[in-house]
């Protein structure tokens, strides 16, 4: 469970199968901005609906400095869940 | 092969796969051709973008329910007596554009939009080039689109990557103080709802 306001960092991909974790948001740091409560987790899902855990899902906030380079402006929100996250100090 | 022609191939394979599921469907008596496509015209039918007008209209003359659209646009769609109750799961997010921020919506996995609230996506919101190159230069598509921002507005992109969904709620023109909710709702566009316009 993230607080708004936490620190995190995006982990790498955990499957070769369905992810929502977008390949251009792994290992970058973030903030958690809003829980937006919990919902099946969509790497369990594709592969069997029934056996999909509801997972919390957070709004994270991203500079696009962070995930692309310097020539990057503003900010990117996207919606990843918590399996995908790991705290970061 | 081009990117084009790849997207065709892939629809065509889509299409062929949808045909042989509603075909076993109808086989196993669960649904018809008929049925389904009742189900289709009824959801597209109620689908139009005046409902994401109407939300936009309504917030800007009413503060009470532009701060319940900003913390629940279900409810605030709800309230408006429009059904998202077809995607009953899924939560709809009205995010504010301001002289400090410009929102823009996207979905790069794929192409995830508030149907409901505006009408089948236009086919540039489902292009892998709107869909790449709204997340990496977002101020260079907004340019493409006739928007230019002032430097010191922040862009934020939403890449609706799960279970929200995303409109933005525009910068009400000015010079507007003297219209009515209809006449309001009548300013406001499908772009604009998307972020790739201003008012």
């Amino acid at each position: 469970m993230f607080e708004r306001g936490s620190r995190v960092q995006t982990r790498k991909k955990q499957t070769r199968d369905h992810t929502r974790l977008p390949a251009y948001l792994q290992q970058k740091p973030g903030i958690v901005r809003e829980c937006l409560g919990a919902f099946p987790f969509p790497d369990q899902n594709a592969v069997d609906p029934n056996r999909a855990d509801a997972v919390n899902l957070y709004t994270v906030e991203f500079s696009a400095r962070d995930v692309w380079d310097s020539s990057g402006t503003g900010t990117i929100l996207a919606d990843l869940f918590e399996p995908y996250l790991e705290p970061q100090s | 092969m081009s990117a084009h022609m790849h997207d065709h191939r892939k629809s065509a394979e889509l299409s062929l796969r949808v045909k042989a599921l509603v075909a076993k469907l109808e086989e196993a008596k669960v649904t018809s051709e008929p049925e389904l496509d009742a189900l289709v015209e009824r959801f597209l039918s109620a689908s139009r973008p005046e409902n994401g007008y109407r939300i936009v209209a309504r917030a800007w003359i009413d503060p009470a329910f532009k701060a319940l659209a900003l913390r629940d646009g279900n409810a605030a769609a709800g309230r408006l007596g429009i059904d998202l109750s077809h995607w009953a799961p899924v939560k709809l997010r009205i995010v504010e554009n301001t002289a400090a921020v410009h929102n823009l919506i996207v979905c790069t996995l794929c192409s995830c939009y508030p149907i409901a609230l505006l009408g089948p996506s236009p086919p540039w919101y489902k292009s892998a080039a709107y869909r790449s190159r709204a997340v990496r230069d977002p101020r260079g598509v907004l340019a493409e689109f006739g928007v230019t921002l002032p430097q010191n507005t922040n862009v934020a992109v939403w890449d609706s990557t799960a279970d929200a969904r995303y409109m933005v709620l525009p910068v009400r023109p000015a010079g507007t103080e003297n219209l009515g909710e209809e006449e309001l709702a009548r300013l406001v566009t499908r772009n604009g709802l998307i972020g790739t316009a201003l008012l």
